[in-house]
């Protein structure tokens, strides 16, 4: 008899077939030529645009969208590439209704912005398929280095390559994108995406991949590429993950939410990454959603989402908490994780509930248990494997405005630098500013 | 509830919305239709001479141009007269009228400048018991090449010869419907009056190109790789139809002629402003060919509803009512100064006031931190650029100084007498005011 929502413990194949390919199929879908016409009509073309100073890669959303409305999104791809050469992916998972929507002056008018994100995807889409856009610059003979093929690396090393320097990129994984790849809830980037967008993207040459070569291991040291190379910038994320440090919690089927979403994004099939029948998801933020509604999506009877503070505090956008609970997740604030429950397989998890208070977060003494087959845990990652002489701030690499850290010849941009938002397109923004001052100071 | 009936020149109809003699009045099936609908009228589609009928092309035959999702805004036609038999059109107006006798049936008649030709059809149409005629001064495309539509309404002099055949050899009233691709609309109005004619129907279509195809650089619609200039008819071209009515109504030299206002009329707003600008009754094309003919229902409740509200009783009441208010240029109140207020709780922030004034107008707006958009008094020459553009109705508004205010552009203070340019001392040609 086949698995279904109610058979206990933690299995796969939940749900059938095609219900899966329904629950992981394209999120937003896109926009035919008809619907991005008339979403486009709605730009009032602003003066000095609110969406394009919301924009951490600062993308000229009116000019792009009236390109659209004047038939040529391939040129509205263009204005976006110019700015943000991952605009595909950003097009997909920007938490726009934080960004360029919650800007847009059509918000404040009607409440219902334009629909930035999706016309970026229709231009991007639409150029995409196409001969790479960008012609790289004569051969310069400088050579820059890059640790990590996220987000931030590829923005940085495009950029490097079309002023015509050579960059090798180090990846620790078997495949770049960082967390394009490995990150990010499978119904946001559908049909291999984030492989064919950095494949796309390495048609400006000059970049040389190198994978399964983690900064540290091995020979692969910082001294040895600021040796070899003009220049290193490092983009390596983070790849540490948050402790819970309540007890219990060694037991068995208590996971990282990050390795849960990466395993999801690699699962050819979907019916063959188990899930529990009560799963408990710790943490308010992207990564905690994103488990949380995939685990319902993948047939999951009961998902809690519990985060230790106020809702309000929560780093997950209103939009996101309003798809966790559309798809059924039940949002619970305020509590905390006190004690893990079970015998070989956590079976119960015990919170207490807090309160804010003058010393900060306090336990109030009542306490509730839920059933857990099955925990993930999205409480903060952090950085490992940071080169030790390089200093640090808050746990990141310090960094000033142009991405420069306190060693020569060293630049860092991403999750594992101080500054941004931890998103793919703050990211972006942080390797393209990056390049820049790299290659001002090589040349 | 306000009376809707009209009487123009004698032709009675349950209400002014008549639709005009085109694509949708070719034949019986779908005039019945239009009446079932609840059409006060219709003009027949135009009747050209007994024998083998006019030919249209068999490509394409209108173009258009759209505004957002869209929307027509526009549409232009190289179709001909009607393209069927004269008996057969004369046999269905006949049988149409005979069903509906409180509807109005005008027949639009296109024959050649010659006096045997209209006095050959003119029996023929009276014998269909319709109630008027139409002539049809106004196709810019096509018969005007056979000498015929606007290629009379562009002589003066043609159009009152042949309207004058038409008093002579019928005596069912005769409505003139006037081209507007001439310099001044009141030459052929007056020519029309004088040749006898009971009202004028303005304005038939205006020559126009809608689009080219860039990649075969024909223009559209094409025709086997080629176009050629059609008439122009909806939305975008009721402006200029609304000045040519308001024109001939205050003319001294044809006010009270009756006119049939035509151009773009889509809602009951737009016939309410035809009628105010002199119009007796309107017609309607373009918006039934892009709606069907169920839009009669919301214009007869709209104005109904509107005249109701203003207190209005019948269509002749409002009929000219802003034709004393549409003056010259040199008559207008210089003493009349406004200034652009910005209601700052109903700013969006979007800045198309500050674009549009700061790059093309009087740099009359600043723009603050925190995207606050402020008219500076000093600048402002109360263009109302920034009222058109803003994207929020009432938003930005004008607002009237008091007398004895004053204009901070000017530092003087606002007069209280009307004064215009014919007696403003910077006129070398002004008169002493009295």
């Amino acid at each position: 008899m086949p698995n279904t929502e109610r058979t206990p413990g933690v299995v796969a194949g939940r749900l059938a077939d095609d219900a899966l390919a329904e629950n992981f199929g394209d999120l937003h879908e896109p926009l035919d030529a008809h619907e991005a016409m008339v979403a486009a009509d709605r730009c009032y073309f602003c003066h000095d645009a609110p969406c394009i100073t919301a924009c951490p890669t600062s993308i000229d959303i009116p000019l792009f969208i009236r390109q659209i409305q004047a038939g040529q999104p391939e040129g509205a791809a263009k204005t976006i590439f110019d700015q943000n050469i991952l605009g595909g992916m950003c097009a997909r998972v920007c938490p726009t209704e934080t960004l360029c929507e919650e800007a847009c002056v059509r918000e404040a008018a009607e409440g219902k912005p334009v629909e930035i994100g999706r016309l970026q995807r229709f231009a991007t889409d639409a150029l995409m398929p196409k001969a790479h856009p960008y012609e790289r610059a004569p051969e310069t003979g400088k050579k820059i280095a890059i640790a990590g093929a996220g987000p931030a690396g590829l923005a940085c090393a495009h950029r490097l390559a079309m002023y015509g320097h050579k960059v090798v990129m180090f990846e620790a994984r078997s495949k770049p994108g960082g967390l394009n790849e490995y990150g990010i809830a499978s119904y946001k980037t559908v049909d291999n995406f984030a492989q064919e967008e950095v494949d796309w993207l390495l048609g400006i040459g000059g970049i040389e991949m190198v994978y399964d070569h983690a900064l540290g291991q091995g020979d692969l040291t910082l001294d040895a590429l600021t040796d070899k190379y003009d220049a290193v910038f490092l983009a390596l994320g983070l790849s540490g993950v948050n402790a819970l440090r309540a007890e219990g919690e060694e037991h068995a089927h208590v996971l990282d939410a990050v390795d849960f979403i990466s395993e999801l994004r690699q699962a050819a099939n979907k019916s063959t990454v188990p899930v529990g029948r009560d799963v408990v998801v710790i943490g308010g933020g992207m990564t905690a959603v994103d488990a949380a509604v995939q685990s319902k999506l993948l047939g999951a009877e009961n998902v809690t989402m519990v985060y230790r503070r106020p809702r309000e505090r929560m780093s997950a956008s209103e939009y996101e908490l309003h798809l966790a609970t559309s798809k059924g997740v039940r949002i619970v604030t305020g509590a905390t994780p006190t004690r893990l429950m079970g015998n070989e397989h956590v079976t119960d998890i015990e919170f207490a509930y807090t309160e804010d208070g003058p010393d900060g977060l306090q336990q109030t003494g009542e306490t509730f248990t839920l059933k857990a087959d099955q925990v993930l845990k999205a409480i903060g990652q952090h950085l490992d494997g940071a080169p030790g002489v390089i200093k640090l701030d808050g746990g990141k690499i310090a960094v000033d405005e142009n991405g420069r850290t306190s060693l020569p010849k060293v630049w860092a941009g991403g999750d594992c630098a101080t500054g941004g938002d931890d998103l793919t397109v703050t990211a972006v923004a942080e390797g393209r500013d990056a390049a820049e001052d790299i290659h001002q100071a090589i040349c | 509830m306000a009376d809707l009936t009209t009487d123009f020149i004698g032709i009675k109809s349950p209400n002014p919305f008549w639709l005009a003699s085109a694509p949708p009045t070719d034949k019986e099936y779908n005039v019945r239709r239009a009446f079932e609908a609840g059409w006060g009228g219709v003009v027949w589609k135009t009747l050209g001479e007994a024998g083998p009928p006019i030919v249209n092309v068999n490509g394409p035959r209108y173009g258009v141009v759209y505004g957002a999702d869209r929307r027509v805004l526009g549409i232009n036609n190289i179709e001909l007269i009607t393209d069927r038999p004269l008996e057969v059109n004369l046999e269905e107006i006949a049988r149409v009228k005979k069903d509906y006798p409180d509807r109005a049936i005008v027949t639009s008649i296109m024959v050649p400048c010659e006096e045997q030709a209209w006095k050959a059809i003119l029996p023929r149409v009276e014998d269909t018991g319709c109630d008027g005629i139409e002539l049809n001064f106004g196709c810019p495309h096509g018969m005007s090449e056979r000498g015929m539509g606007s290629a009379v309404g562009q002589v003066p002099e043609y159009i009152q010869m042949v309207a004058e055949w038409c008093k002579e050899h019928t005596d069912l009233p005769v409505i003139v419907k006037l081209t507007p691709n001439i310099t001044d609309i009141r030459y052929p109005a007056r020519a029309a009056k004088a040749g006898g004619a009971d009202a004028v129907s303005l304005i038939n279509t205006v020559s126009s190109i809608t689009s080219v195809n860039l990649d075969t650089m024909s223009p559209e619609p094409s025709i086997d790789g080629k176009g050629s200039h059609g008439g122009y008819c909806g939305p975008a071209v009721k402006p200029i139809a609304l000045n040519m009515v308001a024109e001939i109504a205050r003319d001294p030299e044809t006010s009270g002629l009756p006119i049939s206002g035509i151009g773009g009329v889509t809602t009951w707003r737009d016939a309410a402003e035809f009628l105010a600008l002199g119009a007796g009754n309107v017609q309607v094309c373009t918006a039934a060919m892009v709606y069907g003919f169920g839009i009669i229902k919301e214009l007869t409740a709209g104005l109904s509803a509107w005249m109701d509200e203003k207190g209005y009783k019948s269509v002749a009441e409002v009929s000219g009512r802003a034709v004393p208010n549409v003056t010259d240029w040199q008559y207008l109140n210089l003493n009349y100064i406004t200034k652009a207020r910005i209601d700052q709780d109903a700013c969006i922030k979007c800045g198309r006031c500050y674009a549009a004034c700061e790059d093309t107008s009087h740099q009359a707006i600043a723009m603050k931190p925190g995207r606050v958009f402020e008219v500076i008094d000093e600048e402002c020459v109360a263009c109302n650029l920034c009222v058109d553009v803003c994207p929020v109705e009432n938003c930005i508004t004008m607002e009237e100084l008091e007398p004895g205010m004053v204009d901070a552009r000017t530092g003087k203070k606002v007069e209280a007498e009307y004064g215009n340019w014919t007696t403003h001392p910077n006129n070398p040609a002004a008169t002493a005011a009295e």
